[in-house]
């Protein structure tokens, strides 16, 4: 592996290029792993990363059925935040912040992770309320995260419409400015070049059909389009299919799979400096390095593995942009795309063992998973690893939809999400 | 100036000249023309910077593919728009037009700097770098890159201009109005069918527009263009230019765009500037016709260098020459035609070069007729010029090996590497394509739609081809809409079809490691790069696309997939279809958001919802808040009184003798059957069987999880009808819920439900005098302690009104909740006004209201609840009907976390000191802990309560039933405050007030 820095990219571009060398292999399945881990998103990868790199396992595959990071990976806004209001959750995306702040330096990889804050606008007397709340419990979390006048939201992002006489007047908002982006695609590819740099094997473009169970009921391995893969140990992270691929083990997980949009504007020059964030009407919107409006919609409100949405929703999408940032309503989309997310009843992640043996599950991250990334591919390799999980991620178990000890953020913010 | 108009050439209105400006700088081009080809004709040829490089660029094409001319439009203040195609947008009086990306100017770019360090900027540079030290990504590293990024400048102020929207339904859609769309269009239409046809330009007639040699039918082909225009309005088919088919839907559902003043001279008023159509065809034909491919060599991108199509089409359709010295590159038989033309119009063409060595003899012929130098095997290996280009670098090849280079001087260079189809549309409805060896192109395979694909689009070259394949298209479509149709497509002469081969990057005589070769023009994506990426392991074409960024521009890929994918599918060794096109996704082309967001702009971006009695308020003073989509009166100040002082005096005026209140933004389910009761049981938890008619219950209903999800006060009205009502926020919600399991999991319930929100106005009426002040408006019931005790409900007349009229209360007084018929609502509250002046009635709002229940410890459902409550932790065990054999709700109340001893319960809070809490603040046990500290609960209330003179707080506090008398901590940034816990029943706990 070539590692990355000024001097090599000079060095290289003095010889044309031509010695860079590939960022990850074209590995074929071997007929036995360790750890086979289905689904080659940034958590899949991460988790390969991880155990290969803290606990010493290197036999490990990730198996997809498309290209890597080619699934939710690659299809969100990329907005990175942990000001969430339960202890479970503020550990669970605080222990992830942290893993983002040194991830282009841990990876060798810039994933150009950004710390340009996150502002979430309060338009009501609920919202108000409700932030509030989270303000408190952050502050005694030790977790960043500050309430500001409606004033002081427009310092913060000048765009911002807050006239008193708007449909939903901005009322204040809540701000963590450790919040903020990084580069999709290079958290997959500098995770993948991590984990194949240490033995990885990343297997694309190979469908898992099924996991096998021995007479044990433990997992014996996978069945793919490429044959039949022994693994001491499965571990399924594969977003909004995480329920088909489960059920080929008989697990059954409370999950639902619906589309949700995202959409670019054409790029122009810098004029969003931050990223906000307005529950109460549905706008999400940042601004890329590539100047494109970065802009996501709410659920589209059907169950569906199809990754298309419908029309109406982006309708309300663009209208809600243009009510809270009027200035934009000459700008054009660009682009638009679906994403499938996995929804728990709480709409907070399963993260952990499953009653299958030997078989891990990472699932439920609903539309906030990639903000999770480096969090729980860590926790994840600290779980198969162990055979135990993580005290971070302890909470996040199956087995609480049973029990009802639920970490139910989405009803605490009293948001339809 | 020297013009390059040729006369007697091409569709614009040379006796209408229309000025505009362009970076200051007036110009002069005719009715008709686009800023391209108006520029065009000036000799203009550089209007644009690139994105990476800010390398010169000119108009490469002459429609919405166009990834290099890309500038400002401007029409006075607020209606400025960053990144138009300037080959797209309609020359209108006084348009004032910016090049974009430069820095001082167009001709002198700062920028380009980047272009001489290209070696450094390859594909991907930026993951490699920029990451020491750490802190300097945020600080340094990416504003800088920021700023160097991005096109245009945003818009900087609010968009005068209006959109609109509306749906369409039809028979059948035909998206393209070239030759296969008006043959599809022509042999389906009549028979009352339903046929619309559109087009994303100015006029109908597609290629037709470019190929006026044509003859069809024996008629000049903008005759026949013409006849078959009017034709189709007698068959009442709907033709719909400037419309952009933006992207295609489940179901049939095609979203259009329809631009309507951004052409004309004088903005009209009242008239949107764009229209979205929601279209659901039964039937769609995509006749989208082809894209052309530019060829990939060092030098590709100089201004002047233009796809040989686009060259025609600025000659036919615009009549601009552009340019008088032309040198013809290509690969595929149409760009002879470009010569020809060219030629025919007084150019003199340099050469046409042809990549292959065989070239059907009748074009050889009439070059030779035309005195036109060919070069059969040859190549180019660049061109020079600064900001134009002025001479090409020609080289025969033979055996895939470049010669020696010759120059050759010229004006323009017109390539063409052949047409793709353009797939689009067809690939939104997640269609399959199939790779053509022989065209080495995708073609449409299936999709599940039911869509047609015709012409151009399938890989069908010339007119005669498109019009057979339209109007085949066309007979099936109407035959699929039960129609018998046949006919013939017409005879056409100067029909140019024509042939080619694919070319990859040409070959030449120099390091292809340090070519210029751009593949993506906007973002400057070169071969080179495309192969590092491959080197560099990516294998799929979207690892490709996104490392390179290649397709990703404005233009989304029409100029640069196809030839991204041939390059990289070579570096890779693999063919085409192993290597994959990546996904097109809409919109078709960029549509501005206005269109999107249509009429739900400001204060209609939601319809704000009023009560009958709302007007009552506003001329009253009332403060209003906004609950959900309703607006509420939130307190009545008087003069000089501030929020506090009002609420405490509406508190008083209710406790003391009279309060008036509008409820009517209660949400109201009408709950209508033989199994309505059944039905209740079900979901809420209280039991209902033994509830009689004219008695009324508080409800509480749980999600399946067992947490309380929304509350009301129920009324039976008949044996086999209730009146729910809901919290406000939630009617529409539990409405959903309530149908979701009549119609999913108890559809044997003989059970109706009925959104009764609207139909209703509701006015509460609490204190001391409710009665006095009501008795002597009511027919039909006594206000009496016996004939109408506390939680009764009956139907009688209120000041000679039809009312529901029902006796609870919300604040601890003496309460009464008049329904009427929604129209009715503000004359009720005026006699009530009226007639209860003699007891000094105050209005209130829900301040008041909030505040009033909280001293009774009534809760509010999503304020004292969080969807994490249970029943019990509220201290509301007694709703629960623990003999019902289940409800929504009872196997999740029965988990073992829900029953565990230490949850987080309801309580009220004192605080020691007497100061006000605030709500959502956090509670702790042990005030002394360090951060992150162990929270035990929030507090959920907090108000000044006037009656206990005192504040009053309620809160969920861990294991807080156990936990009366004990004190509790609640650390704020500046201090901690102490506070004691207690019942919630701050005020008359013996409910004495109650009473009549």
């Amino acid at each position: 592996m070539t590692r990355f820095n000024a001097f090599s990219l000079l060095r290289n571009a003095v010889s044309g290029h031509r010695n860079w060398t590939e960022q990850w292999p074209d590995s074929q399945p071997k007929p036995e792993y360790d750890v086979v881990i289905v689904g080659a998103g940034g958590h899949g990868l991460g988790c390969a990363y991880y155990l290969a790199k803290e606990h010493g396992i290197t036999n490990v595959a990730v198996i997809d059925k498309g290209w890597l990071g080619g699934g939710n990976t690659g299809r969100n806004t990329t907005i990175i935040r942990s000001n969430y209001l339960y202890d479970e959750s503020a550990r669970l995306f605080d222990h992830s912040l942290d893993l983002w702040q040194g991830l282009s330096q841990e990876l060798n990889y810039n994933v150009m992770y950004s710390n340009r804050g996150v502002l979430m606008l309060a338009h009501n007397q609920h919202d108000v309320q409700s932030f509030r709340r989270h303000i408190h419990a952050n502050r005694l979390n030790g977790v960043d995260n500050r309430w500001l006048t409606a004033q002081e939201c427009k310092e913060v992002c000048p765009p911002l419409n807050i006239a008193p006489d708007a449909r939903y007047p901005v009322m204040g908002g809540a701000l963590q400015q450790r919040a903020g982006t990084a580069r999709h695609d290079a958290v997959a590819w500098g995770y993948a070049r991590g984990a194949a740099a240490r033995g990885v094997d990343i297997i694309q473009n190979c469908a898992v059909q099924a996991i096998r169970r021995g007479p044990d009921g433990a997992v014996t391995g996978v069945d793919t389009d490429k044959g039949f893969i022994r693994a001491k140990k499965i571990a399924v992270s594969a977003s909004g299919h995480n329920s088909m691929v489960m059920a080929t083990a008989g697990v059954r997980l409370p999950l639902e799979s619906m589309p949700l949009q995202a959409l670019v504007s054409e790029p122009v020059k810098p004029v969003f400096p931050c990223v906000v964030m307005s529950n109460a009407v549905h706008a999400y919107c940042s601004q890329s390095d590539k100047g494109e409006l970065v802009i996501g919609s709410g659920t589209d409100q059907y169950v569906s593995y199809s990754q298309r949405g419908g029309l109406p929703l982006i309708e309300h999408t663009i209208a809600a942009i243009s009510e809270v940032f009027p200035i934009f309503n000459r700008m054009r989309m660009l682009r638009k795309w679906a994403g499938i997310t996995d929804n728990t009843p709480d709409r907070s992640a399963i993260l952990g063992k499953t009653p299958v043996q030997n078989l891990y599950v990472n699932c439920g991250w609903g539309t906030g998973g990639f903000k999770a990334t480096p969090g729980a591919a860590h926790l994840l390799a600290h779980t198969v690893a162990r055979d135990a999980p993580h005290p971070i991620n302890a909470p996040f178990s199956l087995e609480r939809f049973r029990t009802g000890r639920l970490i139910d953020e989405a009803a605490a913010a009293a948001v339809a999400h | 100036m020297t013009s390059f108009r040729v006369s007697g050439k091409g569709r614009v209105d040379t006796a209408r000249p229309v000025n505009f400006t362009f970076d200051g700088r007036t110009y002069q081009g005719c009715a008709g023309d686009t800023v391209a080809s108006a520029l065009l004709a000036n000799g203009v040829h550089l209007m644009g910077r690139s994105f990476k490089y800010h390398r010169p660029r000119g108009a490469v094409a002459a429609g919405s593919e166009e990834p290099n001319a890309l500038i400002g439009t401007r029409r006075g203040p607020g209606r400025f728009e960053p990144n138009t195609r300037a080959t797209m947008q309609e020359l209108r009086a006084g348009l004032e037009t910016m090049s974009q990306n430069r820095f001082p100017g167009l001709s002198f770019d700062i920028g380009a700097v980047n272009d001489a360090a290209y070696m450094l900027f390859s594909a991907g540079f930026y993951y490699k770098t920029f990451m020491w030290p750490r802190s300097f990504w945020d600080r340094v590293y990416e504003p800088f890159i920021r700023a160097a990024a991005g096109l245009g400048v945003s818009p900087s102020q609010e968009d005068p201009d209006t959109y609109a929207s509306r749906n369409l339904h039809c028979d059948l859609l035909i998206v393209g109005a070239g030759p296969t769309g008006l043959a599809a269009a022509r042999a389906a239409a009549g028979d009352g069918l339903s046929v619309v046809l559109v087009d994303e330009h100015a006029e109908a007639g597609g290629t037709l527009l470019s190929e006026p040699q044509a003859v069809i039918d024996g008629l000049p082909a903008w005759d026949w263009l013409a006849a078959e225009l009017a034709a189709l309005k007698d068959l009442g088919v709907r033709v719909m230019t400037r419309t952009t088919a933006i992207g295609y839907y489940h179901q049939n559902m095609v979203g259009l765009c329809q631009r309507l003043t951004d052409h004309l001279d004088n903005l009209p008023a009242d008239t949107p500037r764009e229209r979205l159509w929601r279209v659901r065809a039964r039937q769609v034909i995509l006749a989208q016709g082809a894209l052309e491919k530019p060829l990939v060599f060092h030098g590709n991108d100089r201004p002047g260098v233009m796809l040989a199509g686009s060259a025609q089409t600025y000659l036919n359709r615009y009549g601009v020459l552009v340019g008088r010295r032309p040198v013809v590159l290509t690969s595929h038989d149409s760009a002879w035609y470009a010569a020809f033309d060219m030629a025919g119009a007084g150019a003199q063409v340099q050469a046409i070069i042809d990549l292959r060595g065989d070239v059907a003899q009748e074009l050889l012929d009439e070059a030779r007729r035309r005195d036109i130098p060919v070069r059969l095997s040859g190549t180019v290996t660049g061109t020079s010029g600064r900001l134009r280009i002025s001479a090409v670098r020609v080289n025969p090849v033979a055996d895939g090996r470049a010669g020696p280079a010759e120059r050759l001087a010229c004006d323009c260079l017109l390539v063409s590497g052949g047409w793709t189809p353009s797939l689009h549309l067809f690939s939104h409805t997640k269609g399959t394509l199939a790779w053509d060896e022989d065209r080495t192109t995708f073609l449409p395979e299936r999709t599940p739609e039911d869509c047609l694909i015709a012409g151009a689009s399938r890989g069908l070259w010339g007119l005669e081809a498109a019009l057979q394949d339209g109007a085949q298209a066309g007979i099936r479509a109407a035959g699929a809409l039960g129609r018998n149709r046949s006919g013939t497509a017409p005879r056409v002469e100067g029909d140019r079809p024509g042939t080619g081969i694919s070319a990859r990057e040409l070959p030449t005589d120099r390091s292809p490691g340090r070519a210029k070769a751009f593949v993506d023009y906007q973002n400057d994506v070169t071969a080179k790069d495309l192969r590092l990426a491959v080197r560099e392991g990516m294998r799929s074409i979207e690892h490709v696309k996104r490392y390179t960024t290649n397709g990703m521009a404005t233009d989304q890929g029409k100029m640069s997939n196809i030839n991204g994918l041939n390059i990289a599918a070579d570096a890779l060794g693999k063919p085409q279809p192993q290597v994959g096109l990546t996904t097109f996704r809409p919109p078709y082309t960029p549509t501005s958001f206005g269109a999107f967001a249509g009429y739900h702009r400001g204060s209609h971006f939601e319809a704000t919802r009023r009560t009958r009695i709302d007007g009552w308020a506003e001329a009253h003073g009332a403060a209003f808040e906004p609950v959900g989509q309703w607006r509420r009166a939130w307190y009545f100040p008087r003069p000089g009184e501030d929020m506090q002082a009002a609420v405490s005096r509406e508190c008083r005026a209710v406790r003391r003798s009279l309060g008036i209140f509008d409820a009517s933004t209660l949400g109201k389910i009408e709950v209508v059957g033989p199994d309505a009761v059944e039905f209740m049981n079900r979901m809420y938890t209280n039991p209902w069987t033994r509830l009689a008619v004219g008695r009324c219950r508080y409800g509480l209903l749980l999600g399946d999880d067992g947490y309380i999800r929304d509350d009301g006060v129920i009324a039976r009205i008949a044996p086999d009808r209730f009146h729910v009502t809901t919290t406000t926020g939630g009617a529409a919600r539990v409405l959903a819920m309530m149908e979701d399991y009549l119609q999913t999991e108890w559809p044997d319930l003989q059970v109706w439900l009925t959104s009764t929100t609207e139909q209703w106005s509701t006015i509460a009426l609490n204190g001391p005098n409710a009665a006095r002040l009501l008795a002597p408006l009511v027919e039909g019931v006594e206000l009496t302690e016996e004939a109408f005790p506390h939680m009764s409900c009956t139907e009688c007349t209120v000041a000679g009104l039809p009312a529901r009229l029902w006796r609870v209360s919300f604040t601890g007084e003496i309460g009464f909740e008049i329904n009427v018929p929604a129209p009715m609502g503000r004359r009720l509250w005026e006699t009530l006004w009226e007639a209860g002046q003699r007891y000094d009635i105050t209005a209130y709002g829900t301040e008041t209201m909030h505040v009033l229940r909280a001293e009774k410890g009534y809760i509010i459902v999503g304020q004292d609840t969080d969807g994490t409550v249970t029943p019990y932790d509220a201290g509301m065990g007694w709703a629960v009907g623990k003999a019902k054999p289940d409800f929504v709700g009872k196997r999740g109340l029965a988990r073992p976390d829900l029953v565990a001893a230490d949850r987080k319960q309801l309580v009220g809070l004192l605080t020691e000191d007497g100061s006000r809490l605030e709500e959502g603040a956090q509670i702790v046990f042990d005030p002394q802990q360090p951060v992150p500290m162990t929270m035990v609960g929030h507090v959920t209330s907090a108000y000044h309560s006037d009656a206990t003179g005192r504040p009053i707080a309620l809160a969920l506090v861990q294991g807080g039933h156990e936990r009366m008398g004990q004190t509790v901590h609640v650390p704020m940034p500046d201090r901690t405050i102490a506070a004691k816990i207690t019942g919630t029943v701050f005020y008359d706990p013996e409910n004495t007030k109650l009473k009549i």
